[in-house]
């Protein structure tokens, strides 16, 4: 099993979006994130999907993507040159006295507290999908109300670019 | 020139070459109807009884000439009763371009009356679906669609037109048929690469696929089988490709394959698949499937390479060229060996498939080709779905490609009817279909279409009384429980064509309606079954009749497909005689 996270540049019209998650569903390849917008061209939307697989599986699902209709163009992201990036929003149960320790995990993951109220923090985290899960491990034992994670998206390092 | 939609959508079917249309008009289509209407003198439209049989017969006319088939239904349940022919020509990469209304933009996401979003519904069985959502997409899309059908690997596209679309008045200017998408070049690398594999083999297979037919590929994997002193086999979806009589054909292998064709694709030391996926009716247990040998994947779609079967050399490409240039790069070789062997196999084959001279299906459709033969008719045959398709599949002798025209991956029964009045639309010439009581029963309001444009359509039902195919699985595996297989209806199909208006014929006590035994039951079935001499003489005045004429015969309830490769198992378990405990 590896992670593969997978860029896909898509025409932006409606229906486009179910049409690649359902390829997925369909032909039993699983998603482990999924995230879509906007490009810097208004025609274009790019899908960033994280899969873990088999390289053959992973191969599979590029090819096809390729044949869909909609699909401009496809790219397993090679690892080491890269950028990859989600956002987490975390919201923590906290008692006056462990405020103090909340605030400095934060701190040293260098996240934002961007709500502050007698019951909660919420806080903001952007980073590898790893930073993430060991900032959400530290954060348990605090009392975890609720969480949302964007997905990764992800660049390629330099001036290449997936619609080249 | 400015027009209606719904004018649009006919011109422009008509521009890209469509001559005939099948479909079923409408409440969101009376549109596009009229628009027919007024172009009757240079478009045909068939009316069926059901849209499930124009899907089947676009389905038919596109397998039978190659050109994309054309069917247009009416919103809602119009458009749903589609989706088994369009999941059928998906599923055998038919060309097709299914055109459905829908109701005006105004009205959709309402649940408004006969609202169905058909594109949605149809996501997983088309190669692309449309919704029109303006009138400046019309007619470029219905292009678009005619594109996407017939390039690369052919499949069906749908276009949904709200009905505010299809009234609207808009520009339209007569464009050219569009042209296929280019077929990438023939990696030459590969092919060295593959001549390398060939030559090097002791043994090898040419294994065939529905692919070679579309690609036309017949003369060009005949030529590379001489040169290699290789055998031919084929799926299902194959048969037709390269002619019968060819010495080097073996005819389909897999489930229900011939003996020599399933057992020599085993032996083999290579097997050169072209334009077949792999499906698990062709392989069987992946693990066990041809352990011996290596294998050479040559398709147009990308994405079978590796799918089911993982190939130590894949080659995405037409057929047609790859086979030629493989041909060219090949050295010219002869394997006595392999031969003999294979010669041997297919004596051992001849013998399990000979015939005594009573009626069996091997000995009807063996006198149905004598038929054929003595009228001088090149027939097309066209099947439904069970133990008769298999028959059909092994047993008739085709000379020419798209004669045989059958749901292989859907394997959808009641497509035939549809499909045969589509097959002999498109090419003129008498289609035999062969069918089932059972199979025959799910479609057979088609037998007024048949009548009404007097298809020349042989239908021939081979009657046991019972879903055979089941029935088959059900003694086999299931230890003779015939749970809802045996049917013992009381339908006469001779009075029902009579009633549909076309003549008919009986070979044979029909069980459970003219014999009084309960088929099934009844340990004496051959009193029920005629002569073959009474069948080759309905057989002659059947082929006589100019429209379609229907053929009710009985056959054994307990005949068998056979070789069977038990569903999930391999080679390993073929079973050759099921009354025996090996």
């Amino acid at each position: 099993m590896e992670n593969f996270v997978i860029s896909i540049l898509v025409t932006n019209r409606s229906g486009v979006l179910t049409r690649v998650s359902s390829m997925f569903t369909r032909r039993g390849f699983n998603i482990d994130t999924l995230t879509v917008g906007e490009t810097e061209s208004p025609e274009f939307s790019r899908i960033t999907v994280t899969h873990r697989g088999d390289k053959a599986v992973c191969e599979q699902i590029v090819k096809q993507l390729e044949k869909m209709y909609d699909v401009q163009k496809v790219q397993v992201m090679q690892r080491d040159t890269t950028v990859a990036r989600e956002l987490l929003l975390i919201k923590v149960k906290h008692f006056s006295e462990q405020r103090q320790d909340i605030m400095s995990i934060a701190d040293v993951f260098r996240a934002k507290i961007i709500d502050f109220s007698q019951q909660a923090l919420v806080i903001e985290l952007q980073g590898a999908t790893s930073k993430i899960n060991a900032f959400i491990e530290l954060l348990k034992p605090y009392g975890i109300l609720e969480m949302c994670r964007t997905g990764l998206v992800a660049l390629e390092r330099g001036g290449n670019c997936l619609k080249d | 020139m400015k027009l209606k939609g719904a004018q649009i959508i006919i011109e422009t079917l008509i521009e890209q070459g469509a001559k005939t249309v099948f479909g079923y008009p409408g409440g969101q289509v009376i549109d596009i109807y009229d628009a027919l209407y007024l172009a009757k003198d240079r478009i045909n439209h068939i009316i069926t009884a059901h849209e499930q049989g124009a899907s089947h017969a676009a389905d038919g006319f596109a397998r039978a000439s190659g050109e994309v088939g054309v069917v247009i239904a009416t919103s809602g349940p119009g458009a749903t009763n589609l989706v088994t022919g369009i999941a059928t020509a998906y599923l055998d990469s038919v060309p097709l371009v299914a055109i459905t209304g829908n109701v005006p933009n105004s009205l959709i996401g309402r649940d408004s009356f006969q609202e169905v979003d058909i594109t949605g519904v149809t996501l997983p069985i088309t190669k692309h679906n449309f919704f029109v959502r303006n009138i400046e997409e019309l007619a470029p899309t219905i292009r678009e669609a005619f594109r996407i059908a017939k390039s690369g690997r052919p499949g069906p596209v749908l276009v949904d037109i709200p009905k505010d679309v299809q009234q609207a008045i808009y520009e339209y200017e007569a464009a050219p048929v569009v042209e296929k998408d280019p077929i990438p070049e023939v990696d030459m690398d590969a092919v060295a690469e593959a001549a390398k594999m060939i030559n090097a083999s002791e043994k090898p297979y040419i294994y065939i696929g529905g692919g070679a037919i579309t690609d036309n590929a017949g003369s060009e994997i005949a030529a590379l089988a001489d040169k290699i002193d290789a055998p031919i086999g084929c799926t299902m979806m194959g048969i037709s490709a390269v002619p019968t009589s060819n010495p080097r054909w073996l005819g389909m292998e897999g489930m229900h394959g011939h003996y020599a064709s399933s057992i020599a694709q085993n032996e083999a030391d290579l097997i050169i698949t072209a334009g077949c996926r792999f499906s698990d009716r062709g392989t069987g247990n992946v693990s066990k499937y041809a352990r011996n040998a290596k294998i050479i994947h040559i398709d147009i779609d990308a994405s079978e390479l590796n799918k089911n079967i993982k190939a130590n050399l894949g080659l995405t490409g037409s057929i047609k060229k790859v086979f030629a240039a493989l041909c060219d790069a090949v050295e010219e070789r002869k394997l006595p060996q392999w031969n003999a062997r294979i010669d041997e196999l297919k004596a051992y084959t001849e013998d399990l498939e000979r015939q005594g001279d009573v009626i069996t299906p091997f000995t009807a459709i063996d006198a149905i080709m004598e038929t054929a033969e003595n009228a001088g008719e090149d027939i097309i045959v066209a099947t439904d779905v069970g133990q008769h398709q298999m028959w059909a599949a092994q047993r008739f002798d085709f000379k020419t490609p798209r004669t045989f025209i059958s749901s292989g991956g859907l394997g959808t029964m009641g497509f035939g009817m549809g499909a045969a009045i589509g097959a002999s639309t498109a090419t003129g010439k008498k289609t035999v279909l062969i069918t089932g009581d059972g199979s025959f029963g799910m479609n057979l309001n088609e037998l007024a279409t048949a009548v009404t444009n007097q298809s020349p359509v042989v239908i021939f039902v081979m009657n046991n009384g019972v879903l055979g195919m089941v029935r088959q699985w059900q003694t086999l595996f299931f230890d003779k429980h015939y749970s809802n297989t045996t049917l013992q209806r009381k339908t006469d199909f001779i009075k029902v064509a009579e009633a549909f208006g076309l003549p008919a014929f009986r070979v044979g006590n029909i069980p459970g309606l003219t014999c009084s035994s309960n088929c099934g039951d009844c340990s004496n079935m051959d009193s029920c079954i005629g002569t073959l001499d009474e069948l080759k003489a309905v057989l002659k005045k059947a082929f006589e009749v100019k429209g379609p004429v229907l053929i009710d015969c009985t056959i054994d309830c307990d005949a068998f497909v056979l070789p069977m490769l038990p569903p999930g198992g391999s080679i390993d378990d073929i079973i050759v005689d099921p009354t025996s405990n090996d």
